[in-house]
């Protein structure tokens, strides 16, 4: 997994609220049996026309929001289902960090599985960046993760709050399950014990 | 000693291992399997010269990409999908996991034949890479769904990274009226506290309204605590969980019976035990519901009109106008002067044989509108075997339904079971987000009596009135 330590970058603003996962990548690509190339089919229904061509209204396909790495987005966002292919389409498009005033709660676990940043932000706050993420390329937002700031364009610093374990694992890029094997032997002996107390199991 | 909440009892059972800062390892006794969330987390296994810690803990079954024609057994045409579940046939024989093959009669829906098949007990923590997972709660198991890197996780420890959630309690008092089913239970509640009313909960739900369901409503309402937001719903276990998993092919037998039913007897919340939050409803209350826009939170009960997006404050003003206009909604338009064009019944929401049931006992002797689109999908091979059984799929046939293989089917339309743009569907799933069962289709969710008689319409329409 990709190391997150700070990010200096290009915000796009997404105010709708309750962006589920089947709008940031529909169930036809879903098939794959690949983490990679999903970038392209990222937001599918709302970036291309049924014909294939670019909707020009949808914000990722403006020329300002090229080469993009931030997401600004309303509440709620990732509701829907548990499919990493979310994440994992928003990194291939190139999105490490993604803003909100909530995050549904298996699409937060999965970013943290990829390597990109979510960050809960209050309502305020949220405005305030999606106003500076209207800027497009014309601004930089600074996501630090090791000082758990955020800074606009205009020098504005937002704090945020991240679970520990889960910023240590992402500012050093570790992988859980290698971790995790570290303490088999509290697993091995958890078992031993549900066999005893549960033999149904 | 402090009283607990169910939640807090199962999870204190499983936890293996906890850091200084609250990270838990929490032991997973089943793992769910299919062919969507899973190719990845195998072939990291592979990579990484890691292998499946308790293949027989670990249940695999394709149902997101299988056909559900009758000519199924032909093989699956889309190359992607049949990659798919090739892949998972593959890993399932390779890793030596409990695998029901798609040629299987107990092929189904993975959340219809965890239970079916007696793997869901009591007590349990259950995962899948699917968030539909939460439907195993109705056990009173911890279940909830995971993204794939958390499957290869699981996989490779039988173990999963977690911290606690809060507690909530959701509380439906008294009886429900007639026509008023499980699934009118679980989106009135989702019409309550919004899709992110349950984020950071794991939600118990209690009262005489859900003690009166049968295992089969206990699932359906559980099934949708995600789209409420919330990590798992829990229902304690009592005399009907345990008449439903005896005798299952998987529960246990004799002595471990007995020990097991001691145990579970003790899964229930201590009467003094902490909630966080606590929603109550009037079981009266609740009317058949169906939803009019594209979140499960858009609910409302089948006698209101079409809000408008100024109805609404804040984000929701967007999002309600975005719906609107995405379902060719006018606001003021009552609901049931909606007409509709496709019906499907069917999806782990509401796919077992009490639904089939329901909505048979609403079709019987009659026909459905013509040029209606109407689809059964049983959620398992058993289920379908059972209503073939019981003169259900007669019933349907003679009604003018198609009377299909099982799998998820148009819930998510991953297979060919798909709506066309601007198409409508009363649908009996659990998700009416924008092209979820197709782009450019429309979706209502409710329950399969009201879906039955809005076939029968061509209109959405208020079951009351067929009873």
């Amino acid at each position: 997994m990709e190391k997150f330590e700070k990010l200096t970058a290009i915000a796009a603003p997404m105010p709708l609220i309750n962006i589920d996962t089947d709008m940031i990548i529909p169930k036809q690509f879903l098939k794959t049996i690949k983490r990679s190339g999903l970038g392209v089919s990222a937001f599918h229904e709302m970036r291309y026309n049924l014909d294939g061509s670019e909707n020009p209204d949808f914000v990722l396909n403006h020329e300002a929001y090229k080469g993009v790495n931030i997401l600004v987005a309303g509440d709620n966002f990732g509701c829907g289902s548990s499919r990493e292919h979310a994440p994992w389409a928003l990194l291939d498009f190139g999105i490490r960090c993604v803003i909100s005033t909530s995050f549904a709660d298996i699409f937060y676990n999965n970013c943290f599985k990829n390597g990109i940043l979510p960050v809960v932000v209050t309502e305020d706050e949220l405005q305030l960046l999606m106003k500076d993420a209207e800027k497009g390329s014309n601004a930089r937002m600074v996501v630090d993760l090791e000082n758990q700031q955020i800074e606009t364009s205009d020098g504005e610093v937002i704090s945020f709050d991240v679970d520990q374990h889960r910023k240590h694992c992402l500012i050093n890029g570790l992988d859980d399950i290698g971790l995790s094997m570290e303490k088999i032997a509290s697993i091995d002996a958890f078992e031993a014990q549900m066999a005893q107390r549960a033999p149904w199991v | 000693m402090a009283p607990k909440t169910l939640y807090d009892k199962i999870w204190d059972a499983h936890v293996a291992h906890e850091a200084d800062d609250g990270t838990c390892l929490l032991y997973i006794d089943r793992h769910l399997v299919h062919e969507v969330t899973s190719p990845q987390a195998f072939e990291g296994l592979r990579m990484n010269g890691r292998t499946v810690r308790a293949p027989e803990k670990t249940i695999a079954v394709p149902d997101h990409n299988v056909p559900t024609t009758l000519d199924r057994l032909k093989g699956i045409e889309n190359e992607e999908s049949r990659i798919q579940v090739e892949a998972l046939d593959t890993n399932a024989r390779e890793f030596g996991l409990v695998y029901y093959p798609v040629d299987d009669v107990r092929q189904g829906i993975v959340h219809i034949i965890g239970p079916e098949q007696g793997w869901t007990l009591p007590g349990m923590t259950i995962v899948c890479g699917d968030s539909h997972t939460a439907t195993h709660g109705a056990f009173g198991a911890l279940a909830h769904g995971i993204g794939t890197s958390e499957v290869e996780h699981v996989l490779a420890t039988q173990t999963l990274i977690q911290k606690k959630s809060k507690n909530m309690k959701v509380e439906i008092t008294g009886k429900l009226s007639p026509g008023v089913t499980a699934k009118d239970i679980t989106l009135a509640v989702i019409g309550e506290t919004g899709t992110a009313g349950g984020t950071g909960y794991v939600i118990e739900y209690c009262g005489e309204a859900i003690r009166s369901l049968s295992m089969e409503g206990r699932m359906t309402v559980c099934n949708m605590a995600i789209e409420g937001g919330a990590r798992a719903g829990l229902i304690a276990p009592d005399q009907t969980t345990f008449d439903y998993c005896k005798g299952r092919p998987n529960a246990p037998t004799g002595e471990t019976w007995e020990a097991a039913l001691a145990y579970w007897k003790t899964l229930h919340s201590d009467d003094d035990a902490h909630f966080d939050k606590v929603l109550t409803l009037k079981g009266e209350d609740i009317a058949p519901v169906v939803t009019w826009g594209t979140s499960p939170e858009d609910v409302l009960p089948i006698t209101a009109r079409v809000p408008a997006a100024q109805d609404f404050s804040g984000g929701k003003i967007e999002a309600a106008q975005r719906s609107l206009d995405y379902m060719g909604l006018t606001a003021g338009t009552a609901l049931c002067d909606i007409e509709i064009d496709t019906v499907f019944i069917g999806s782990c929401t509401n796919g077992r044989i009490e639904d089939l049931r329901a909505a048979a006992e609403i079709l019987k002797g009659r026909k459905i509108k013509e040029g209606m689109r109407a689809m059964v999908v049983p959620g398992s091979g058993l289920v379908r075997a059972q209503a073939e059984k019981e003169g259900l799929a007669d019933i349907f046939i003679e009604a003018g339904f198609e009377w299909r293989l099982a799998g998820c089917s148009m819930c998510l339309a991953m297979n060919p079971d798909q709506l066309q743009p601007g198409e409508r569907c009363a649908a009996t799933s659990n998700r009416n987000f924008e092209g979820r069962q197709g782009r450019g289709g429309r979706t209502h969710l409710m329950s399969p009596a009201m879906a039955a008689a809005a076939a029968l319409t061509g209109k959405l329409v208020d079951v009351r009135e067929m009873i």
